[in-house]
């Protein structure tokens, strides 16, 4: 009896198992499908590379969404990247306990505030600094929703995953290879710039990664700061229109319009494409840097 | 000397660097929670939290938005058990059936991993096509799958990392005494490393409740309590995005009040998560 339930729940634990690879194939193959229509009549490079968004008259240019999601990104990974990092080597190297024993819950705190959260902070205080302050210093005229804000709010939310990433990396490097070089007269910084960092330069690239794709599919909070003007930004005090908030503006009306629906639900498979590289990307990385530690 | 103390300038320069940087990402906290709640004091009133929106509640009329905290407590709450149920399974076979480089093993950690990166949005749009595929309307049960798909990659990478740190003797010495690795797995495994499976469905909980792009295609939204799983429902997150959509002024201070309230729930929870952990922690060997 006791084997019979052992072997029952073993056959349908190894089922379950499957599951979490199943919904990768059903999301690629729900997103195919139904993307379906819009390829069939417009070819690929035409919907990627064409400016002209008029859903009405048929036409699907995702070029100015692209562009308003890279820049985005781009803007928020400038501004995250050093900082995580520099976070992150502080709190591993240098901060004494009580520093690090405060701000560690402080950085799972940030990570749990909910991105609609982050939006209204957005509108209240970033819109209005961009808007009044930075964009006057720099000459620009801006109503502050703009790349630049929604990037600010973006660094922001991929600071706990950078530096999180980047805390195992920096803790798994060896003791004895920072005993080495500073007994060998080199600086705190020297040691952390000619061993820590570049003993874990492939995990550092690989929380980098992470830290981008969870930037680029943001929805709500980069949408209720960044604008929605669906043109290529020249600066970062324009607006954009990046993809995630295009798909969640527009799903009210999709249904109502032929091939909307279609457009939409390849802007998402576009997502889910970009984020699947990155994935792969990461995990190269990642076993290209064990099998060479070994 | 001038060699010397030019490394020590670069040492000092990317010191306070450094801190600069501690200080940001603190400080970003701590603006963002004082921003909200100072901005949420006017419109926070306890009729919000008991009350149903009122006819003419968005033109800045009476009400609450007790919809919404039901609703999304509702939803949240249905997607963590279905999150559960799919993720333990997953997490005991990986760590007590399957052998750690099994062909199994890798696809389905590489494909929690993927799932972990999907943005909420695709889950959204995802969850769309399931309920158009299920003949389901936007309904609380439609977006109780969403977001539990969109938790099960949070939890179940949580659950892995710990339920993998129980100790192979403990393990071990369970089998010897003649437990069936099912028993094994329920009794000794589930129990060890249950502070770190709470936390993790915890995490998982207050992923969900505050995920807006999932719930927009899936759960609708409606101003009464939700009464049935095949029924809209309201979430905070819609509310606090539709009501700060508003011209009214009135409405825009309630959706700093509505934003407030959800982030003491997700801080209520993460807090309530760590101490719980705690607790349970005295019941684990170590």
């Amino acid at each position: 009896m006791r084997q019979l339930k052992d072997l029952i729940a073993r056959r349908a634990m190894f089922l379950m198992t499957g599951l979490p690879a199943l919904i990768v194939l059903l999301m690629l193959a729900g997103l195919l499908r139904k993307s379906g229509p819009i390829l069939a009549v417009h070819s690929f490079s035409s919907l990627l590379f064409g400016t002209g968004w008029h859903p009405l008259r048929g036409e699907f240019g995702f070029l100015p969404f692209l562009a308003g999601t890279l820049g985005v990104t781009l803007m928020a990974m400038v501004i995250a990247v050093p900082v995580s990092l520099l976070t992150a080597v502080y709190l591993s190297e240098y901060a004494p306990k009580l520093v690090r024993d405060v701000t560690k819950p402080v950085i799972d705190l940030l990570a749990g505030i909910p991105s609609v959260v982050f939006g209204v902070w957005g509108v209240l205080m970033v819109v209005p600094f961009v808007g009044n302050v930075v964009a006057p210093l720099f000459g620009a005229a801006s109503s502050g929703y703009c790349v630049l804000s929604g990037g600010i709010v973006l660094a922001i939310m991929v600071f706990p995953t950078i530096i999180h990433v980047s805390l195992e990396v920096f803790g798994a490097v060896s003791q004895d290879l920072r005993d080495t070089s500073l007994a060998l007269g080199a600086t705190r910084w020297e040691t952390v710039k000619h061993v820590v960092l570049r003993r874990g330069l492939p995990g550092i690239i690989a929380a980098v990664v992470l830290g981008v794709s969870r930037a680029f599919g943001e929805t709500i909070a980069v949408l209720m700061v960044v604008g929605n003007v669906a043109k290529v930004p020249a600066s970062p005090f324009d607006a954009a229109y990046p993809l995630p908030a295009l798909i969640a503006n527009n799903y009210g009306e999709m249904m109502s319009v032929p091939l909307y629906d279609s457009a939409l639900m390849l802007a998402a498979l576009i997502l889910l494409l970009v984020v699947l590289a990155f994935g792969v990307g990461a995990r190269i990385i990642l076993v290209k840097a064990e099998r060479k530690a070994e | 000397m001038t060699l010397g103390s030019r490394r020590r300038i670069e040492e000092s320069v990317f010191k306070v660097l450094m801190i600069g940087s501690t200080a940001v990402v603190v400080s970003s906290l701590l603006l963002i929670l004082g921003t909200v709640i100072v901005k949420s004091l006017p419109a926070l009133r306890l009729s919000m939290l008991f009350q149903t929106p009122k006819g003419g509640y968005y033109l800045g009329k009476e009400g609450g938005i007790l919809n919404a905290i039901l609703g999304s407590l509702y939803l949240a709450g249905g997607a963590t058990l279905f999150a559960v149920a799919a993720s333990l399974p997953v997490v005991l076979y990986l760590n007590l059936y399957a052998r750690a480089s099994s062909p199994l093993s890798t696809i389905t950690r590489f494909a929690l991993d993927v799932l972990w990166g999907v943005p909420s949005i695709v889950y959204g749009a995802f969850g769309f096509i399931v309920m158009m595929t299920l003949g389901l309307r936007a309904s609380l049960l439609a977006g109780m799958i969403t977001v539990g798909l969109l938790e099960i990659p949070i939890m179940a990478r949580a659950m892995d990392e710990v339920v993998r740190l129980v100790p192979r003797p403990l393990l071990d010495a369970s089998s010897a005494l003649g437990a069936t690795r099912l028993e094994t797995a329920l009794r000794v495994a589930v129990r060890q490393a249950l502070p770190g499976i709470i936390t993790a469905v915890l995490i998982a909980f207050g992923r969900g409740i505050g995920d807006a792009a999932s719930v927009l295609f899936t759960a609708g939204f409606t101003d009464s309590v939700p009464t049935s799983l095949l029924r809209p429902a309201a979430t905070l997150p819609l509310a606090i995005f539709f009501q700060l959509g508003s011209p009214v002024p009135e409405v825009q201070q309630r959706a700093y009040a509505s934003a407030a309230i959800l982030t003491l729930i997700v801080l209520a929870v993460s807090l309530a998560s760590r101490e719980l952990a705690r607790r349970l922690r005295k019941h684990t060997i170590r």
